[in-house]
């Protein structure tokens, strides 16, 4: 087969599985259910074993009557039922919903995934074919990785024209060069994972075929988006994977915390598109056509104003995709979804689709020095503004999501500043790390019978070693410790800030990449290390997670350490430099980016370890120990530290500071209040126009000439001398206006 | 097959059956559907011939003309372009899912009711296919009636209320049509002509611009309240909420397309320099109504309401399609007419599978119904983003398209157009997730043991909907070739007037 052949295979296999899994679920459906109460206990007990429930919950289809209502718990109950209900105050996801999947939120169709001797054999194939597709299309991508990347080739396949009017046309065609085959290392790698991550994860979850059939349809979505060769494509994708991303997040829509976060989730991101869409339109009305490569050649002859709004128009959808300020509200929301979908969607695929925009729009932000300083402030500032959330979170979902938004941040920064390759670089070794770190902890929920409060956990290591080594390790490459993957890219964001002369972002990366280290190592100290806080009857149901879930830890954590040392040394030169070296290679002839002074504006650019680079390097890898070990002190050797500090914050700031970080700054509360209330308030009001003004001078107008009739109607009276008398009248009228108007 | 009289046959089909079911007894209730679905069928297939339509052909195709009333020219001409194509195909499409979907829901004076769906069905078909315009008043009338009569007689309990509402605000409109066709049959007329209604000859005629203003401003009060246009629009949520689901389907699915049609075939060749003189009015009326309409739906309490004010959005899309004056807007206006009719006419549909099953339609007392009726909380979604305009299903083609003509036009009134992407995720995801998701109110448990989900029937009527949803959204090739020629005539009559020169009002 040519690869031409594959490419377009790679986004239909998901397709296909998606198709298969929909009409799979239609008939699992249509088979008898379990009963309700034979269901329940048994998860929250020992989730993990399958042997432990199989017998009494499992045979049990036949004769179970659907038709009792089995009234459901509202959140304050099922609050009020979960183990830590005193300290639920601020607990917005103790309801111990994720992992254990407790039977409210399970959706009552068809089989549990358990497959039990005997049972449906549907069921089983829920899963099965759909990973298997998934497993083809990997490999397939992995033959296009290697031609693209070792062979140096980019592919162009169009499959047939989708929208043509008058002179608009846009093709269903695909482009893989070396940017392409990055994201598809990345997006087909952590897919297949995450699909077998998942056989563990969302075992005994009844809607399990919709599950998979939702992850199929997201790597359609998303192949689609990162193989898309224009624009129009790329936004066909971009909002398909937010329709897979809003179905993932309210998987669990009994739950109203997951229902309202998947609307906002979309809601959100249609903010970002409404500026994405009109970008494409500009473009199109100014140069006559979407297609990337066209579109780049002939960008340069545009105005510079143009150039620029376009430019932020696109910029605009990648902050609401990619979730930085001020769209970044949706993110941290999202991870009620269930956590295979935060480890795909939410930290190593669908976010950083905004970067791969911005990244494959280089010849566009080239044109535009205001752009590319929008993209990198926005990127610092919501760096430092996310870690700063990050380090007060709970919520071991939370903590990870909060840092997402932070790495994200630190990869438009270096778009922003010209460091492209710097930027794609982090993205591959974060959509790694970070995948992993979110299985990771989805490992820890689920082995720990539901909880997702860190203050409730501890000495988690003694009992799950795998996930404690694993997670390590992505820690170890979040905080950028050399050898690790994030160390590489991380630096060489810095490197570049530096040496484009960005100092003051320079030192605010620095300080977020402090931060980082100290909040990944607060998780991990809190999770992992000390003694078990959560309930003593609790500790006993603590188990490692099953090899499906285990695996892909294992394999993830791989990249993780071998991707910085294979394609980031020597720093700021490694491979992926040369790989990518096509995609931008316009955009680092312009020097865009590069202030003046600064020292790759000078002749002595590029790398040498024994000079500044080398010091850099030092500094960054000093920042991340140091995070380490002031995380050790605190969350380990001294937990009443953090207190102490928070009181010996002068002028008593430390409270205040502490909550305000804790409830994110406050942005959701600013948000819900101006735009949902505002939004509705403005609603009413046009709605009461509509009832009272428009409507009103309608029904008035049938009113006048209800009146009006009604006063006519008098003269009926049926008399007819009445009748001769306005005869008469009217003559003598006619007779006299004849009379006057004739002279 | 050629010789066949094709849209005669299209378009009276419908009658044979309306006859055969006179001879039925009343309470014969199978044979009447039966009779209704085969007739409506019958003519879905003669309508498929209307397939072999040749994009790059004659103007207008399977002409049929034959002298009717010679005394003042009016003629029985028929005739279709590529535009009526695609809206007599939707049109009986949805038709026989009307009438198909009526199987259970209509018990009562079942007679009456399948002999005035088939009415229905002739008065709109006609008017999509007449090219004589004083037939095609004829048939605009005839379609106002039977409407009348099923929200009258089917509707809900304030249907007196809506359907005169529905009929006065209608006739005040088209009675000022006949006024105006009167007009300019009787200008071409006084020059010299033989008296004449034919489309094809009074269109290229110059009128003078103040009989062209006056006309256009007719035209414009018929075909906008038809469509429904803010701020004539108050007549729609009340016609929808009182009607009965198979009335709410065709009246959102079709009714409010001949409002479109009617500015596309007659407006704006008619009148071609009054509608460049009045576009950027109209312009900025249908940014209003997409906005004001979308805002609107958000705060409503009945789920019928919320997708009646979101038409009035949705069509504010067609409107300012139409009068931006290119390629791309008249296309997408075009395609967005064709997408809204299926779209809407499928959730009208689906509330009333769940009206079916509850007798209500409030929001707030709905919820956590993907628990119980998953596979309708399935295809529910699906046309809550088609009506989105979600990539890949068929309301994003016409959307995009009337937004990038509007880009053309005007930069600022895309963006303002543009805003509704947010705003339509709003209302709509918000009903969704009230109705869908979360627990069932305590009104809905009431229900919960006898809630079914979507029985064969309505999956079949459903099907063809499903099918057109996706299938114009990842092929609207055809749709858009088909269009093509129609919307360039109409473009290059337009783009050629130089406006209103000079005009003054007659008194």
């Amino acid at each position: 087969m040519t690869v031409e052949s594959l490419i377009a295979l790679i986004p239909a296999l998901p397709l296909a599985g998606f198709l298969f899994a929909i009409l799979l679920g239609a008939r699992i459906d249509r088979l008898p259910a379990h009963g309700h109460d034979a269901h329940g206990a048994a998860h929250a007990d020992d989730h993990g074993s399958h042997s432990g429930h199989g017998g009494e919950s499992h045979d049990t289809h036949a004769e179970v009557d659907e038709s009792a209502f089995r009234p459901i718990p509202s959140e304050e109950e099922q609050r009020a039922t979960s183990p830590h209900a005193g300290h639920a105050d601020d607990l917005a996801n103790s309801n111990g919903a994720d992992g254990v999947i407790p039977d409210d939120l399970n959706d009552g169709l068809g089989q549990t995934g358990h497959v039990v001797e005997g049972g449906p054999r549907p069921v089983y194939r829920s899963w099965w074919v759909p990973t298997a597709l998934v497993a083809v299309m990997w490999l397939f991508s992995m033959v296009v990785f290697v031609n693209v990347i070792f062979g140096g080739q980019t592919y162009h396949v169009s499959l047939y024209e989708w929208i043509g009017s008058g002179s608009f046309h846009v093709q269903i065609a695909f482009l893989v060069d070396g940017l392409t085959a990055m994201l598809l290392l990345v997006v087909s790698t952590v897919g297949l994972l995450v699909h077998v991550y998942s056989i563990g994860y969302m075992d005994g979850d009844r809607g399990l075929w919709r599950f998979f059939a939702y992850l199929n349809l997201f790597m359609f979505s998303m192949l689609l988006l990162i193989l898309g060769d224009n624009f129009l494509m790329l936004y066909v994708g971009w909002e398909a994977v937010g329709l897979c991303s809003y179905a993932l997040i309210g998987f669990w829509y009994k739950k109203p915390s997951a229902a309202g976060a998947a609307k906002k989730a979309f809601i959100v991101n249609r903010v970002g598109d409404f500026g994405f869409g009109l970008g494409i339109m500009m473009i199109w009305t100014l140069l006559g056509t979407v297609d990337f490569e066209q579109v780049f050649a002939s960008i340069g002859t545009l105005d510079p104003t143009a150039v620029t709004v376009i430019a932020l128009l696109l910029f605009a959808g990648a902050v609401g995709k990619s979730a930085q300020f001020p769209l970044h509200v949706w993110l941290p929301d999202a991870m009620e979804g269930p956590t295979p979908v935060s480890a795909l969607i939410h930290a190593a695929t669908m976010v950083n689709a905004g970067v791969y925009m911005v990244a494959r729009a280089n010849p566009i932000f080239a044109e535009s020095p205001v752009a590319m300083w929008v993209v990198a402030s926005i990127g610092v500032f919501t760096a430092i503004f996310a870690a700063a959330i990050a380090l007060t979170q709970n919520d071991i979902k939370k903590v990870l999501a909060y840092s997402t938004v932070s790495q994200l941040a630190y990869m438009f920064f270096a778009l922003g500043i010209g460091a492209w390759v710097a930027a794609i670089f982090h993205l591959v070794s974060h959509g790694f790390f970070k995948g992993l770190l979110f299985m990771g902890s989805g490992s820890v929920i689920h082995g720990a019978a539901g909880e997702q409060d860190m203050r409730f956990m501890g000495g988690l290591r003694a009992k799950m070693l795998w996930t404690y080594l694993t997670m390590v390790v992505g820690s170890l490459a979040l905080a950028g410790i050399p050898i690790f993957a994030g160390f590489f890219s991380k630096d060489e964001i810095l490197g570049e800030a530096f040496g484009r002369g960005y100092y003051l972002f320079w030192a605010v990366g620095l300080l977020v990449a402090f931060m980082t280290a100290f909040y990944t190592f607060r998780m991990v100290y809190m999770t992992f290390h000390g003694r078990w806080r959560g309930p003593a009857d609790a500790w006993q149901h603590v188990h490692e997670s099953a090899p499906t879930m285990v695996a892909p830890l294992v394999i993830l954590a791989v990249p993780t350490i071998l991707i910085g040392l294979l394609l980031g040394l020597p720093p700021e030169g490694g491979l992926i430099h040369g790989w990518l070296e096509e995609v931008f290679r316009g955009a680092e002839e312009a020097g865009a980016g590069i202030l003046p002074g600064s020292l790759a504006a000078g002749d002595h650019a590029g790398f040498s370890l024994f000079g500044i680079g080398g010091l850099l390097l030092l500094a960054g890898a000093a920042v991340g120990a140091a995070g380490i070990l002031l995380a050790y002190r605190w969350y380990v050797r001294d937990p009443e530290a953090p207190a102490r500090f928070v009181t010996r914050i002068p002028l008593g700031l430390g409270p205040g500071m502490y909550a305000a970080s804790l409830n994110k700054y406050y942005v959701d509360d600013l948000y819900a209040l101006v735009w949902a209330r505002g939004g509705v308030l403005l609603g009413n009001a046009l709605w009461w126009v509509d009832a009272k003004v428009i409507d009103g001078a309608v029904n008035g107008a049938g009113w006048v000439a209800q009146r009006y009739g009604a006063l006519l109607r008098r003269s009926q009276t049926g008399h007819v001398q009445n009748y001769a008398l306005g005869m008469a009248a009217g003559l003598v009228v006619v007779l006299v206006a004849f009379l006057v108007f004739r002279a | 097959m050629t010789d066949l009289p094709v849209l005669s046959l299209v378009v009276f089909t419908p009658l044979i059956g309306v006859a055969l079911i006179l001879l039925v007894p009343g309470d014969n209730h199978r044979a009447i559907r039966w009779i209704a679905l085969l007739a409506a069928l019958a003519s879905l297939a003669f309508s498929l011939n209307l397939l072999g339509y040749k994009p790059d052909g004659a103007e207008f195709q399977f002409r049929e003309d034959i002298s009717w009333i010679s005394a003042f020219g009016m003629r029985y001409t028929l005739g279709v372009d590529g535009l009526s194509v695609v809206l007599v195909l939707l049109t009986t499409v949805l038709s026989v899912v009307s009438i198909f979907y009526s199987w259970d829901p209509i018990q009562t004076r079942v007679k009456e009711y399948y002999a005035t769906m088939l009415l229905l069905m002739i008065g709109m078909l006609g008017v999509f296919v007449s090219l004589d315009l004083f037939l095609f008043y004829v048939f605009w009338e005839l379609s106002l009636i039977p409407m009348y009569l099923v929200i009258g007689i089917w509707g809900g309990p304030r249907r007196i209320y809506a359907t005169v509402k529905f009929v006065i605000y209608t006739l005040v409109g088209s009675l000022l049509m006949l006024v105006a066709i009167l007009a300019v049959a009787i200008a071409y007329a006084s020059a010299g002509h033989p008296f004449t209604f034919s489309y094809e000859t009074l269109r290229g005629f110059g009128y003078t611009d103040s009989l062209q203003a006056l006309a256009f401003v007719a035209f414009f009060l018929a075909f906008a309240i038809k469509v429904p246009m803010w701020p004539f629009h108050t007549w729609l949520p009340d016609a929808h909420v009182e009607a009965p689901t198979a009335g709410s389907i065709i009246l959102a699915g079709v009714l409010l397309k001949l409002g479109g049609y009617g500015f596309l075939r007659y407006s704006l060749p008619l009148a071609p320099d009054a509608a460049v003189a009045f576009a950027p009015i109209v312009i900025g009326l249908a940014v209003v109504a997409v906005l004001y309409g979308a805002m609107v739906s958000m705060v409503q309490p009945d789920l019928k309401k919320l997708i009646a004010y979101s038409s009035v959005s949705h069509m504010g899309f067609v409107m300012l399609g139409v009068f931006v004056f290119n390629t791309q807007g008249l296309q997408g206006a075009v395609f967005q007419m064709i997408s809204h009719g299926v779209t809407t006419g499928a959730l009208f549909l689906l509330v009333g599978v769940i009206y079916e099953r509850t007798h209500d339609r409030q929001i707030a007392h709905m919820g956590g119904l993907n628990a119980r009726l998953p596979r309708y909380a399935a295809i529910f979604g699906l046309f809550t983003f088609a009506s989105i305009g979600l990539p890949g299903l068929s309301g994003f083609i016409g959307e995009f398209l009337v937004v990038l003509g509007a880009f053309q036009y005007s930069g600022w009134v895309a963006a303002a157009t543009m805003l509704v992407v947010i705003i339509s995720a709003v209302y709509m995801l918000w009903m969704f997730q009230r109705v869908f998701f979360a627990v069932p109110s305590d009104w809905m448990r009431r229900f919960w043991p006898t809630l079914t989900d979507m029985t064969r029937n309505e999956w079949l009527a459903l099907t063809p909907l499903i099918l057109l949803v996706v299938g114009l959204g990842v092929l609207p090739g055809p749709v858009l070739d088909a269009i093509s020629a129609p919307v360039q005539r109409i473009l290059d009559v337009v783009n050629a007037s130089p406006g209103l020169t000079s005009w003054s009002l007659p008194w």
